[in-house]
């Protein structure tokens, strides 16, 4: 009995001593308008130490941020530019969104957004003969795109069910895989005279762009939006609708919540897992088909400077909000322009990770309030 | 056989890297904390390591300052996941792009340094004799290929033999029981979380001044950090396995290469060889290989019931119920 006194004699104390410490305690209910505060928040303070440490390498981060901003959103044209970097990132950041829902970890966008692409170049290069209609091309690159990117997706989602293989790791890999394979086709079976590129689709592979109707409507003349950014946004309208109105989306968000109540209550999970990856595969797949036939018309190595990476920022900065996924994606594709002009080259890269990191961290002022106590002597 | 003594050889070398990268996940996992920064981390240390060796000329110190790079990445990771309790994969994911971003701004112009100091090689006097063993295991090698085979004895012991192992195994299965026994489990993590990203700034700038000399922009680890947590799940957290697999992963880098300079393979006439393109699919081995990895600890882990530590990735709140 004498022994179990001694537990309560208070842990001894090391190290540094603070006339203070910091608690956390959990809020019990979140008031609204915190959350996109937060946001906010973090936004600007990593623009801040995105700043310091340009002038640490001696750049002026004052320029650089005007020239991004001018480069993405100085006028009309460029913003339409911006609204054709921001179509991949809509697709594969709903990808994300829909897999990290139910907690599935999905770093593949990138690879299914490759094979998505290799799958409408399929369309092309190997189906249809180059006099085929526009109505019979655009529909079949949409659908193989989709379902190549849905078989990269079923891979991952088939281990994870299956043999609880870790699906960061399998998706991940699948995405060196997928870069190779796309390799593999363009600088052998597909590649144009030896270079390390599919010759031009023909004009009917084309999807429509706002330029093409400039005799039309005049101003129109120069955008370069095409019909894969109204997919996109028919996308992210199809996600909410499944999220929110469907049974199907019940249980993703049920599993994702409590995956244990989800069990009592007799959902298949194994089933779910393998069907909401091959839905993530396949928006990300369409994205790759967006991006061959809106902006390339053709099939080469390295199309995506890693969409399906800065898709995963994109869910997250939009909290899993399929409509918050269309301006944050915008804000990213301006991010992806402006960045080009100007140096050094990791830049946006860092910037992202940095955004991520202050995200993340802001989101414990959503969940716990911070109390300050002042240690007494 | 020549075939072999240079698969193997290379394998060795570039295994010391992924060996190092994969022991401090291993032990940041052990605590219980995930971290999937890695590559970052990797990236860090070694830009840093070669910058610095190229600024001061001394190897050793850019190997040092390589070191901190990581250790000092990691413990931003173990600032947001452990005090402020945010969820592991996402900060290691964060931890991935801040790692390699920075990793590319700092080493913008580095790719064209000259004349950057390398570490030393040595072999090892009589046993560098042995036939096939000695020219694989102790000739010529990189003063880090010895370092790392002093570790993985070192490790092993240390994780399952000593006080300091079990406390290290205490916190990442039962970080309550820990706590209730007076270790400090925040204090641990943070060691742990340090002492990974310690290691995969090593593994960095073993890429850079040793292995591979020079800076290749984001291929310079070519997705080793990514690997080397694949294999920690492999090797079933133990550091004897990691080692293995760090080898084997190794060695298949170098056959990728050398199978296109084969005209045959046991007599069959090699593929490989004959059709240049073809090389995607073996570059592609590494990776599937991976994942074929990934699913034999998996199995090995459901038929064994047991795996991870069982509090990996959780966030340890002293005296809330329901957190292991």
């Amino acid at each position: 009995m004498t022994q179990s006194l001694s537990t309560h004699t208070p842990p001894k104390t090391r190290g540094l001593r603070l006339p203070f410490s910091v608690k956390l305690e959990p809020r019990l209910q979140t008031p609204k308008w915190l959350p996109w505060a937060t946001t906010i928040g973090s936004v600007a303070i990593a623009l801040f130490v995105t700043g310091l440490i340009l002038v640490y390498v001696g750049g002026d981060p004052i320029a650089s941020f005007r020239a991004i901003y001018m480069a993405a959103f100085g006028n009309l044209g460029v913003f339409s530019d911006t609204l054709v970097k921001a179509t991949p990132l809509i697709l594969t950041g709903l990808s994300c969104l829909l897999a990290f829902r139910m907690r599935l970890w999905n770093i593949g966008a990138e690879g299914q957004f490759y094979l998505g692409a290799w799958g409408a170049t399929l369309i092309v290069e190997n189906v249809l003969g180059k006099d085929a209609s526009v109505w019979l091309f655009i529909p079949l690159m949409a659908l193989s795109g989709f379902f190549f990117g849905a078989v990269w997706g079923f891979i991952p989602g088939i281990l994870k069910a299956r043999l609880n293989v870790n699906e960061i790791i399998s998706t991940l890999m699948l995405n060196y895989i997928a870069l190779l394979f796309v390799a593999y086709w363009v600088f052998g079976p597909w590649s144009e005279r030896g270079f390390q590129l599919t010759p031009t689709f023909p004009r009917a592979a084309w999807l429509p762009r706002l330029a093409d109707y400039a005799s039309l409507f005049k101003p129109f003349s120069g955008l370069t939006v095409h019909l894969g950014f109204v997919f996109a946004v028919l996308a992210c309208a199809a996600v909410w609708y499944l999220l929110t109105h469907t049974r199907f989306g019940y249980e993703i968000r049920l599993i994702g919540d409590n995956p244990n109540a989800a069990q009592y209550a007799g959902v298949n999970i194994a089933w779910m897992t393998v069907m909401v990856f091959m839905l993530a595969g396949g928006l990300a797949g369409l994205g790759g088909m967006s991006e061959v036939a809106g902006v390339v018309h053709r099939l080469q190595d390295r199309i995506s400077p890693g969409y399906g990476f800065t898709a995963i920022i994109v869910a997250w900065l939009a909290k899993l909000n399929p409509w918050a996924v269309i301006p944050v994606a915008i804000l990213f594709g301006g991010l992806l322009i402006g960045s080009r002009e100007i140096q050094p080259s990791g830049l946006a890269r860092m910037l992202q990770g940095i955004l991520l990191f202050t995200l993340i961290s802001s989101e414990v002022l959503n969940r716990y309030r911070i109390k300050i106590v002042r240690v007494g002597k | 056989m020549n075939f072999w003594v240079n698969v193997l050889t290379a394998g060795i070398s570039n295994g010391t890297a992924l060996l190092f990268a994969t022991m401090g996940e291993l032990l940041a996992e052990r605590a219980g904390v995930l971290n999937l920064g890695v590559e970052g981390m990797m990236l860090m240390g070694a830009v840093t390591a070669y910058g610095a060796a190229a600024a001061t000329g001394d190897p050793w110190l850019g190997l040092l300052v390589g070191m901190l790079a990581g250790g000092f990445l990691s413990l931003l990771h173990a600032f947001v996941v452990i005090s402020l309790r945010a969820d592991q994969v996402v900060s290691g994911l964060a931890l991935t792009f801040l790692g390699t971003g920075l990793a590319l701004v700092l080493g913008e112009g580095l790719a064209s340094a000259r004349g950057v100091p390398t570490l030393p090689t040595y072999s090892i006097p009589i046993l560098d004799a042995i036939p096939f063993l000695g020219p694989v295991l102790f000739d010529n090698k990189s003063v880090l290929v010895f370092v790392g085979y002093l570790l993985i004895p070192a490790l092993w012991f240390y994780i399952y033999r000593t006080r300091g192992g079990l406390h290290l195994r205490a916190v990442g299965e039962y970080p309550a029981a820990a706590d209730s026994l007076g270790i400090d489990v925040y204090a641990l993590r943070y060691f742990y979380v340090f002492c990974g990203g310690v290691l995969a700034g090593l593994a960095g700038g073993a890429i850079t001044l040793s292995i591979t000399p020079g800076w290749f922009s984001e291929f310079t680890t070519s997705g080793y950090g990514w690997i080397a947590i694949g294999l920690v799940i492999f090797a079933q957290w133990n550091p004897v396995r990691a080692a293995i697999g760090a080898y084997l992963f190794g060695s298949l880098r170098r056959f990728t290469l050398d199978m296109q300079g084969v005209q045959s393979v046991l007599g069959i006439a090699n593929p490989f060889f004959y059709d240049r393109n073809l090389q995607f699919f073996l570059e592609m081995l590494p990776y599937a290989l991976t994942i074929v990895v990934l699913i034999i600890g998996s199995r090995a882990a459901i038929r064994k019931r047991l795996g991870a530590p069982a509090a990996l990735g959780l966030p340890y709140v002293r005296g809330e119920r329901g957190m292991l």
